[in-house]
């Protein structure tokens, strides 16, 4: 099991309230997924020469004492940079000028346990080990404002409760995906795409998934083009929820083996394993309720 | 007869489904109306007693499961397996209902006024079900008997390796699984389908809009031919 939801608002007003909204789905989501939870929000978009980079420190022996105006300043003085930095504990959103990859690279090269979240103009990745309720009130996910929210609560299946293998999971710059289900054929998957040239950071199956199609959007595709891909290459049970800095995509297996639930209504669209997860939201009587069918792609414009 | 009110907001579910199974309920009340059910898990399952129940909104999975002689009406939509391994009484989803509706139900009526999800029927062992809207792949997949009404459409493997249930449609069908094909509906196949019409709230849905369609009984016994498969 697993529990995915996603908030996007269409009322700007409610975009101060997009953390609050989401809190009740992602606390409903509890039952199926108690050993980790996080979220990717979608916000405050940067200029043309910034990237927001999403860092976890737990790896590190400072842990959350993280010494993280250290690294702004190594960046500065190495690299010759703008960057700031917006601490949480053991996350941070560093806000960097130039190219990302050589921060990126130059962040490994002298960090190497930190683990990198997501890159992009509008993201910023939330995800650690612990009850849904333990991680929202870690990292405040209730002040969070924003467009677009997805978020997940895990339970364990194919791999490890780290906070690495927590979902999201991302790849190239603000995209990112969450996943209930497995994936039968995650190590094929992996063995076709690491030889171009894609890296893998755990041997988590839904890490295959994601990288695998935002492989497709950069060979070209676009979503729907990259999701009909997906179809036929992903082998198992999934209900696929994905982010763009504009967009949500959702996919069900062929045999509609996990669930999922959309409200639609004239200030938002939401999206939850489980009804249960959207009963709270506001106005929710007069949303229009119904369950994707399998094999279909459903896409929201932010 | 009393009327009692259960607000799942503010009495804990395990409460009221205590209350649904103690003794001599019929005796005691005759309509419960439960509010805020919000997607909850298991609500008005397992009850036994001639008694309306009815849930007022959105039900989670397994709702009204293994139901016996009560009457459940759940206004909303129903979650993944509304009225499994029923054996009497009848349920009533008045918006969607998710997969596996009525998954091995032995008796009763289960009727769904808008879609039905996948397998809606599997493993069918009597009971009867309508549907107003349309139902998903491998619906009454090994259904053994009863019957299956559907007014709008059937997905993929409609009947799959099906014995003695009856599935009617109404719209189409996008394929039929191993060993299900079209029959011919005599009168006493209309006489079924349309007093199950009627039961449904479709009584003026006329019997011939319909295609019967049960078992090729060709999966029924081992054939000699087929001993390369195993």
């Amino acid at each position: 099991m697993c529990g995915i939801v996603g908030l996007l608002v269409k009322k700007p007003a409610l975009r101060e309230q997009l953390g609050e909204l989401m809190m009740p789905m992602l606390i409903g989501m509890t039952e199926r997924g108690p050993d980790s939870a996080g979220l990717a929000v979608f916000n405050d978009t940067v200029d043309v020469d910034h990237r927001k980079i999403s860092i976890y420190s737990g790896f590190t022996e400072a842990g959350e004492d993280f010494d993280w105006n250290g690294l702004v300043h190594g960046l500065r003085e190495h690299l010759v940079i703008d960057a700031r930095v917006q601490a949480r504990g053991n996350h941070a959103v560093l806000t960097v000028s130039g190219e990302p990859e050589a921060a990126r690279h130059w962040i490994k090269e002298h960090h190497p346990r930190l683990h990198l979240l997501s890159t992009g103009r509008s993201i910023s990745v939330f995800k650690d080990v612990g009850t849904p309720a333990e991680v929202a009130d870690r990292y405040d996910f209730k002040s969070l404002k924003g467009t677009h929210v997805v978020a997940h609560t895990r339970m364990a299946t194919e791999s490890a409760i780290t906070a690495d293998r927590a979902h999201p999971f991302t790849a190239g710059e603000d995209f990112c995906l969450i996943h209930n289900g497995s994936l039968s054929n995650a190590a094929g998957l992996r063995r076709k795409l690491e030889p171009l040239g894609i890296h893998f950071e755990t041997d988590n199956d839904t890490e295959a998934a994601c990288r695998y199609i935002e492989w497709r959007l950069g060979e070209g595709d676009t979503l729907h083009q990259a999701l009909d891909h997906a179809f036929k290459e992903l082998d198992g049970f999934y209900t696929l929820l994905m982010a763009t800095s504009d967009q949500l995509a959702l996919v069900r297996d062929p045999f509609a083996c996990k669930p999922a639930v959309v409200a639609e209504h004239d200030d938002y669209v939401a999206i939850a394993s489980e009804f249960r997860s959207l009963a709270h939201l506001p106005g929710i009587r007069d949303a229009k309720v119904f369950e994707p069918g399998p094999e279909e792609m459903y896409v929201w414009k932010a | 007869m009393e009327s009692l009110s259960f607000d799942l907001s503010q009495t804990a579910l395990r409460e009221v489904n205590q209350f649904l199974h103690g003794a001599d309920l019929a005796s005691k009340v005759s309509k419960v109306s439960i509010t805020q059910p919000d997607g909850k898990h298991a609500i008005a399952a397992g009850l036994n007693a001639d008694v309306e129940v009815e849930i007022d909104g959105h039900a989670g999975y397994y709702a009204a499961g293994m139901n016996q002689l009560a009457r459940v009406t759940i206004t909303g939509s129903a979650g993944t397996g509304v009225a499994e391994n029923m054996m009497s009484g009848s349920v009533h989803v008045k918006g969607f209902a998710s997969n596996a509706a009525g998954a091995t139900a032995q008796g009763g009526l289960l009727v769904i006024d808008g879609d039905a999800g996948l397998r809606c029927g599997i493993s069918l062992k009597g009971a009867d079900i309508v549907v107003g809207g349309s139902v998903g792949s491998f619906s009454a997949f090994m259904a053994q008997a009863g019957n299956l009404v559907i007014l709008g459409d059937a997905g993929e493997a409609l009947g799959d390796s099906i014995y003695e249930a009856r599935i009617f449609v109404r719209g189409k069908v996008k394929s039929l699984g191993a060993d299900c094909e079209e029959k011919t509906m005599g009168d006493a196949e209309k006489k079924i389908l349309a007093d199950l019409l009627a039961r449904a709230g479709h009584k003026d849905v006329s019997v011939d809009s319909f295609k019967l369609y049960g078992s090729a009984r060709t999966l029924y016994n081992f054939h000699v031919d087929n001993a390369g498969a195993y």
